[in-house]
């Protein structure tokens, strides 16, 4: 009997443990090793071969070919993104265009967050529904969609000429509000949804207590309501502002030559210069810069989950 | 003072919803318009309908991707329900911040980057690029979301059932089989229909680590727009669009029911 039991606990130490290993060994090979694959090959120089980068690092002549090749690695690529205005001017915008979306983006996402909390309740699930369903609708056309709508002959620009507000068409395609609008529309789901889970949660006898005691309602809000939304407010800024940094199909479609992003920079290094050593620099870069707010997003989100237990 | 409050609210969450639906209207209505140029009204008609199914390439794209899709939808549900078992279950582990860290971090980083570190992969270990690659870097960016939706539903159960299960002699395996995914069955569809959605839209990571003969459907696409806006891209948008909504829509009916009825039955089995 005594035999059996402990039979049956290491057989379930042993279910327990491939339950963790599988997952964890997937993401070690596919998504942090590859990392330092990134890191090794920032510092080779290109060459035309294939893989179109040298060194490549192997043992296939001993430790001392391995040596040999380890003093060719370089740091050329990183002076380069120093040195040429374009790499370090695209980093620098891409910040400024994921910091003023993320504004943007709240400034919109609130009110439409706050209205959901507020409606009645049996709207309220709908209501999410409604957000979600075009969040699970191909980015891709949801970006194309604005085409049609922002360029020259777009709608837009009939709409504003038939009703004589403007007898020139606006341009608006190809410029920086073109890759607000577009960044602002994708996003708006992501600061939505955390915004109003934590305005739904809200004690309204707060407020109403704040009422009774003669608090103004706009007074409520900035002394109740708005500090206990932060939370939500938080992780849909991270949620948003980290991808936004690194966007490629929005600065790429609805940008113009004159807008500079470095999700966009990296891609014409890798697929038109085929430069693959300078895009593994430039990934490493932006890693490092987006480092830090990855890493308070994870925490907060794991004492999220943890929280709700 | 209410009353204007409540109009507002009203008025925000209208505005909102016109804004974020419009513009999909707005392609769908221009897939059934007769001209050439998008942006001009030629009337009523589904020639662009028409051309998508002659066009050989964008339908071979869109067999290739629905197969990626229901493949690596597949592999990551296995995967990040174990995931999600392993974070909410086991409490702490050796490498437990590392591991919930590579399951947060894939849900923000940009795309660009996890592409380009894939293929470097892929490359370094010299795997042929193409339609396995593809799928090895869908299950990667997708078993995390699935991960994170299976998670949410596992920290609101019931242990005691489970306890009640293994007290009662069942193995955990079996546990896990009768009792729990049962019960987390929601959450596993849901994140199931969430992986598909995203294999089925990725164009940054697929553009990465595709080869030669697995074209996918938003790769066409992208070409396509790069040259200018076309008809028939809104036509195959628009039965995208209808596809994925109808999935949605419907998932969400079925699971809302079951609830109910589970519901029902907790009630029945309380009273008798």
């Amino acid at each position: 009997m005594a035999a059996n039991v402990t039979s049956a606990n290491a057989r379930a130490s042993r279910l327990r443990w491939l339950v963790i290993a599988v997952p964890l060994a997937w993401m070690l090979i596919f998504f942090l090793i590859p990392f330092f694959n990134v890191l090794k090959i920032s510092f080779s120089t290109r060459a035309r071969a294939m893989p179109p980068y040298k060194p490549v690092l192997s043992m296939v002549d001993g430790i001392a070919g391995l040596f040999d090749k380890l003093q060719q690695l370089t740091i050329a690529n990183y002076l380069t993104l120093v040195a040429d205005s374009k790499y370090w001017l695209a980093y620098v915008s891409s910040v400024q265009i994921a910091l003023f979306s993320t504004v943007l983006i709240v400034l919109v996402a609130y009110p439409i967050a706050y209205g959901m909390a507020r409606a009645p309740r049996q709207w309220r699930t709908t209501l999410v529904m409604l957000v979600i369903l075009p969040f699970w609708t191909s980015f891709l056309i949801r970006v194309y969609a604005w085409i049609g709508i922002l360029s020259d002959e777009g709608l837009l620009n009939q709409v504003l000429m038939q009703l004589g507000l403007i007898d020139q068409p606006l341009r608006i395609l190809t410029t920086n509000w073109a890759v607000y609008i577009g960044i602002v529309y994708s996003y708006l789901p992501f600061m939505i949804l955390p915004l109003y889970a934590t305005l739904e949660k809200l004690d309204e006898t707060l407020l109403e207590a704040a009422e009774d005691l003669g608090c103004p309602p706009m007074k409520a809000f900035w002394t109740i309501t708005f500090p206990l939304s932060l939370p939500g407010l938080i992780a849909g800024c991270f949620l948003v502002f980290i991808p936004i940094t690194g966007e490629f199909v929005i600065p790429d479609l609805l940008g113009g030559s004159g807008t500079l992003m470095i999700g966009k920079t990296l891609w014409y290094e890798f697929f038109n210069n085929r430069n693959w050593p300078l895009a593994s620099a430039v990934a490493v870069v932006l890693l490092l810069l987006l480092v830090v707010p990855i890493v308070i997003f994870q925490n907060q989100q794991q004492k999220q989950a943890e929280k709700s237990r | 003072m209410r009353r204007g409050a409540t109009w507002f609210n009203a008025t925000s969450v209208a505005i909102g919803f016109a804004f974020l639906y419009l513009p999909i209207l707005l392609l769908v209505i221009y897939s059934f318009n007769e001209s050439k140029l998008v942006t001009v009204w030629g009337g009523f008609s589904f020639r662009w309908y028409g051309e998508l199914l002659r066009d050989q390439a964008m339908l071979d794209a869109a067999w290739v991707t629905l197969r990626v899709a229901f493949l690596s939808a597949t592999i990551a549900t296995v995967l990040g329900t174990l995931g999600a078992l392993a974070l909410v279950r086991f409490g702490r582990f050796l490498g437990r911040t590392l591991f919930s860290g590579m399951i947060y971090a894939p849900l923000v980083m940009p795309d660009v980057i996890t592409g380009l570190s894939l293929l470097l992969l892929f490359v370094s270990l010299d795997l042929d690029r193409g339609f396995w690659t593809l799928i090895l870097a869908h299950v990667t960016l997708t078993m995390c979301f699935v991960a994170v939706v299976v998670q949410s539903r596992l920290v609101t159960f019931d242990r005691s059932l489970e306890e009640a299960a293994l007290d009662l002699g069942a193995t955990p395996a079996k546990t896990f089989f009768v009792i729990t995914l049962p019960l987390i069955m929601p959450g596993v569809v849901a994140g199931w229909m969430l992986a598909f959605t995203l294999s089925l839209d990725d164009l940054v990571i697929a553009s990465f680590t595709t080869g030669p003969g697995a074209t996918t459907l938003p790769m066409k696409i992208f070409s396509q727009v790069k040259f200018g806006v076309t008809p028939e891209v809104n036509a195959i948008s628009t039965i995208l669009i209808l596809v994925v909504a109808t999935g949605v829509i419907v998932a969400s009916l079925v699971t809302k029911r079951r609830e109910v009825e589970r519901q029902k039955a907790e009630r029945l089995a309380l009273q008798g």
